[in-house]
């Protein structure tokens, strides 16, 4: 690990102003990737700014009945709290189908936001990776490529977004709260997390002076019915090869609201609106299930190792979608 | 940098703390306190598990820096939890030895600390014995490349049952669990 400069924020101003007046500042919140990714040198910030100490650790209740999260909140913390479980059981899923227990303990929704990729050769600093050294070329592309992704890659990327948390984000429609000392922004979840195209380096939206201070989550009908299937090599702590964050209403047989998100196959989470274009008013059958599921896979691109997880993924949406007809309360 | 932090009830100052220490480095190589071990150093093996507020946590991923302040209970602490307040080994020591569950033991430290933080939040918190899959999640981030898992699940069992109904007087007898 390089030496840096250790500075823990008594207050969010400070923290602001601190990572304004230094260009190669990381924010620390769990630690669980940023000391691992610091250990390896991949990355090497001059200067980091504990914001463990900020008062950002609130779930609250927000009129109109949606969720604010803060962004220091803990994974274990949000996955177990009353508000999640009752109306967001997708997202509640989502973070404990993630790490271990540990892990779950020290990782924020901030950082879980902001997790880098596991891609191996992102870690493997003898082989070349456009993620962490622009130009360098991808490494994947002709090699072990089993856990990248089949939807939304490039000539330069095919890293999957390794969060399961951000897949029940993507579905449930949350914004991102970020401060600088420029002002406050809220982003959609959908639009913080950047495709690789030309810059995979670049993964999200977050300008580097920018801390991300919450979560909001809209009050969502469908999301009482909603589940996270997660499917991987082992039953427990493991990356996803594929997993679905999916919403289902119905209405007299007729899908009322579908919400769908997949992990493990796009380079960021991915919100699955083709498939929810097929669903919306569709008759709520497997049928439809089925060519809705066709739709959002349509445009993913195999290689050998990871092809199978189109198919894969196809299945896992048309029997997540099968699952929570069987438990809409809202068909007779 | 110094770091002051309370560890196992007792405060306890680090001096000289470079800002890339971990937690588990200071409580190793500047406490004296080498019962949590250091495996991966990636988070993922589970060995250097500790109490930090209460939680467990992967000491090798917390920086020095975010430990000041702040209450940290090692596997050193363990037995000072134990029921009667003797010195001695806890309920969940007690049943990792009694069924075996340890051959080489550089994962036992951080499977105790674990297995502690379960039963608080499960049989001794009312909720009742974990059942196994709830034993299998729990200690998901526990690794050991020893046992094959099935004593240690045993073990955890067996404190549940002592946790509940209380340790057999005079001992457990040793060995016999499995």
């Amino acid at each position: 690990m390089r030496s840096f400069a250790y500075l823990s924020a008594p207050d969010i101003d400070t923290a602001l102003h601190a990572v304004s007046a230094e260009p190669n500042a990381k924010f620390l919140g769990g630690g669980t990737n940023l000391v691992d990714l610091m250990r390896e040198e991949i990355e090497q910030p001059d200067t980091v700014i504990d914001i463990t100490r900020l008062p950002l650790a609130e779930v609250a209740e927000l009129p109109g009945g949606g969720v604010r999260v803060g962004a220091l909140v803990r994974n274990s913390h949000l996955a177990a709290h009353p508000l999640i479980r009752e109306r967001y059981p997708v997202l509640s899923q989502a973070i404990l189908h993630g790490a271990s227990g540990q892990l779950r303990n020290m990782a924020t929704v901030g950082g879980n936001l902001l997790q880098r990729t596991r891609c191996v050769y992102f870690y493997d600093t003898a082989s070349p990776c456009n993620k962490r050294e622009p130009g360098a070329g991808c490494a994947a592309a002709e090699g072990f490529h089993r856990n990248t992704a089949v939807l939304g890659t490039s000539e330069h990327c095919l890293a999957a977004h390794p969060s399961d948390m951000c897949v029940a984000l993507a579905a449930l429609d949350a914004a991102v709260e970020v401060r600088s000392v420029r002002g406050v922004r809220r982003i959609p979840v959908t639009d913080f997390h950047r495709l690789p195209g030309a810059t995979p380096h670049v993964e999200s939206d977050l300008a580097p002076d920018e801390l991300v201070t919450a979560v909001e989550i809209p009050p969502l009908r469908a999301a009482a019915n909603s589940r996270y299937r997660k499917v991987r090599d082992r039953a427990s702590y493991a990356f996803a090869l594929v997993s679905v964050a999916a919403a289902l209403e119905v209405e007299d047989g007729r899908v009322r609201t579908a919400r769908l998100a997949l992990g493990g196959v796009g380079t960021r989470p991915w919100r699955a609106r083709e498939a929810e274009r097929v669903l919306a008013d569709a008759p709520a059958t497997e049928e439809a299930f089925d060519r809705a599921a066709e739709a959002e896979l349509a445009a993913a691109v195999g290689r050998p190792d990871n092809a199978f997880k189109i198919d894969l993924a196809r299945r896992t949406v048309t029997a997540v979608l099968r699952r929570l007809l069987t438990t809409d309360g809202s068909t007779p | 940098m110094r770091v002051t932090m309370t560890v196992n009830g007792h405060r306890m100052d680090a001096d000289d703390v470079w800002e890339g220490e971990s937690l588990l480095y200071v409580l190793r190589e500047r406490l004296g306190l080498a019962g949590s071990k250091n495996a991966c150093e990636q988070g993922e093996c589970g060995s250097c598990t500790v109490f930090l507020d209460e939680v467990t946590v992967c000491a090798c991923l917390v920086a020095a820096g975010q430990a000041h302040g702040r209450s940290v209970r090692t596997v050193e602490g363990l037995a000072e939890a134990g029921a009667d307040g003797a010195p001695g080994l806890s309920d969940v020591q007690e049943a990792f030895v009694a069924a075996g569950a340890v051959q080489c033991g550089f994962c036992t430290p951080g499977l105790l600390v674990q297995t502690e933080d379960l039963l608080r939040r499960t049989v001794a918190a009312g909720a009742g014995a974990p059942s196994d899959a709830e034993i299998r999640e729990a200690l998901a981030g526990n690794l050991c490349r020893c046992t094959g898992y099935e004593a240690v699940i045993e073990a955890v069992r067996l404190a549940a049952e002592w946790t509940e109904r209380g340790r057999p007087a005079g001992g457990p007898a040793r060995g016999e669990a499995r």
